[in-house]
């Protein structure tokens, strides 16, 4: 099977339309309940993307669809969590050729190998990297940041082991396309 | 899903000049009030920003909505600041001068007011950049000056296909909203937490299994018609740089590099008025 590295037409789509649609779901959030906290749903769906098409398309997605969505609804682009979302992608991406979701094979091995990926994944992007970086490029107050990092680990791993999960063992069992002939016993 | 800035086509000159001039402006701009501290190229940035906001004639009704959004999050930002780490700015600039006492361990000192002076502008520089970009560059040409600035023309493609396709995206997300809406899905904050998460997948899960579908059909239709079999390629929207590009670019070249220079000529980010 081939390595989910290379670029070609269906890479430049599906980072195109993935981009769209995670600009598009930007606006889509389930309120905790706190002020100024919600759950993102675009979070499952980059993690989703990241499993299926690699660590290429993955960061690219995150890196353009994080920009325009912030540009588009915020105005502004806030750099240093533009970044992180790419280092989450090439983490959960990395070991799509394992996951084997076109192929019809994510099953409960390749679930815990999923979650597992997106709690590291998460953890590296916006416990470490988000909050480095805002403290490097914006100065902003250390405890501040981390507090803000830990929260938007907890929320984006919650929603991707819930709808990142569901979305990706459902497009498995619909798209899958290259073994969907099953021996009769 | 109004809530959204789009580019408008008009008449001035920001909007005649390329998008490749406005995109190395666009950059430069953000970077340099992202690395610069300095009260003094943060206000002079800011003044420069909204002038540039001014020519490029965007309405009210254009940004309004986003502007009231961005305020919103900057005054809870700056709550928050002060609320993790009120002595920030004392340790910043390395003097202490109280002015009133709020409750508990939090005072109010003229050295935290600065500093968060200092954060509020930077943010608020950004944004007239940010709209004056989005509203008067044509998103078509945009994708033309990424290839031009060097970024290979698969990734400029991918951009491309991602502004054309937000506005469909959008839509038929409003399309399985109103179907689902009519079968009885409650969306409101009435909902409990886990049924709101069950709700928001029975909208998105269709949403984005007819986009992979989609992905599939356009990258079909660009195989046939031989996407990608030449390293280079041409744009039909890209525009010929012409003087006033080459005005711009100098001068924002210049005044970022100027910026810079003033930020960091004294080995430190910040401006400091207290010694």
């Amino acid at each position: 099977m081939e390595a989910k590295l290379k670029f070609g037409v269906k890479e430049v789509v599906a980072v195109g339309i993935g981009s769209a649609l995670f600009v598009a779901l930007t606006q889509v959030q389930i309120p905790l309940g706190i002020p100024n906290t919600a759950l993102q749903p675009r979070a499952a769906l980059l993690a989703f993307l990241s499993a299926v098409f690699g660590p290429v398309v993955g960061a690219a997605v995150g890196l353009i669809g994080h920009a325009l969505g912030d540009m588009f609804f915020y105005g502004s682009a806030w750099w240093s969590w533009v970044f992180p979302e790419a280092i989450f992608a090439i983490v959960v991406g990395a070991f799509a050729n394992k996951y084997g979701v076109k192929e019809g094979a994510f099953g409960k091995k390749e679930i815990i190998l999923f979650n597992v990926m997106q709690v590291i994944g998460n953890a590296v992007a916006w416990i470490l990297a988000a909050p480095i970086l805002d403290i490097l490029i914006y100065k902003e107050p250390a405890q501040k940041v981390f507090v803000q990092g830990v929260g938007a680990w907890l929320g984006n791993v919650l929603i991707i082991a819930v709808l990142g999960t569901l979305l990706t063992v459902g497009y498995a069992k619909v798209g899958a396309k290259s073994s969907s002939l099953m021996k009769e016993d | 899903m109004a809530r959204i800035l789009t580019y408008e086509e008009k008449d001035t000159w920001i909007h005649r000049l390329s998008g490749v001039t406005k995109l190395v402006f666009f950059l430069l701009w953000t970077m340099t009030s992202m690395l610069s501290y300095d009260t003094r190229v943060l206000l002079a940035m800011m003044l420069g920003s909204l002038v540039i906001y001014k020519m490029s004639k965007t309405e009210w009704k254009q940004v309004g909505t986003v502007l009231k959004f961005i305020l919103f999050f900057l005054v809870i930002n700056l709550i928050a600041i002060f609320l993790f780490s009120p002595y920030e700015g004392v340790g910043i600039y390395g003097t202490r001068s109280d002015l009133f006492h709020l409750f508990g361990n939090y005072w109010v000192t003229k050295e935290q007011l600065f500093y968060e002076l200092n954060v509020m502008m930077k943010y608020v520089t950004i944004v007239p950049a940010v709209f004056m970009f989005v509203v008067t560059t044509n998103p078509s040409e945009f994708a033309a000056s990424l290839n031009r600035i060097g970024i290979s023309y698969n990734i400029g493609y991918s951009v491309a296909i991602a502004l054309r396709y937000i506005p469909d995206v959008q839509d038929d997300f409003s399309k399985i909203r109103n179907a689902q809406e009519a079968r009885g899905i409650e969306m409101s904050g009435k909902a409990s937490f886990s049924s709101r998460i069950k709700n928001t997948a029975a909208i998105i899960f269709p949403l984005i299994f007819t986009s992979m579908d989609r992905i599939d059909v356009v990258s079909n239709a660009m195989e046939l018609r031989g996407f990608g079999k030449h390293k280079k390629r041409t744009w039909y929207m890209g525009k010929k740089l012409k003087r006033a590009d080459y005005v711009t670019l100098a001068v924002t070249v210049l005044l970022s590099a100027l910026f810079l220079f003033i930020t960091f000529h004294d080995g430190d980010r910040f401006y400091n008025p207290f010694v």
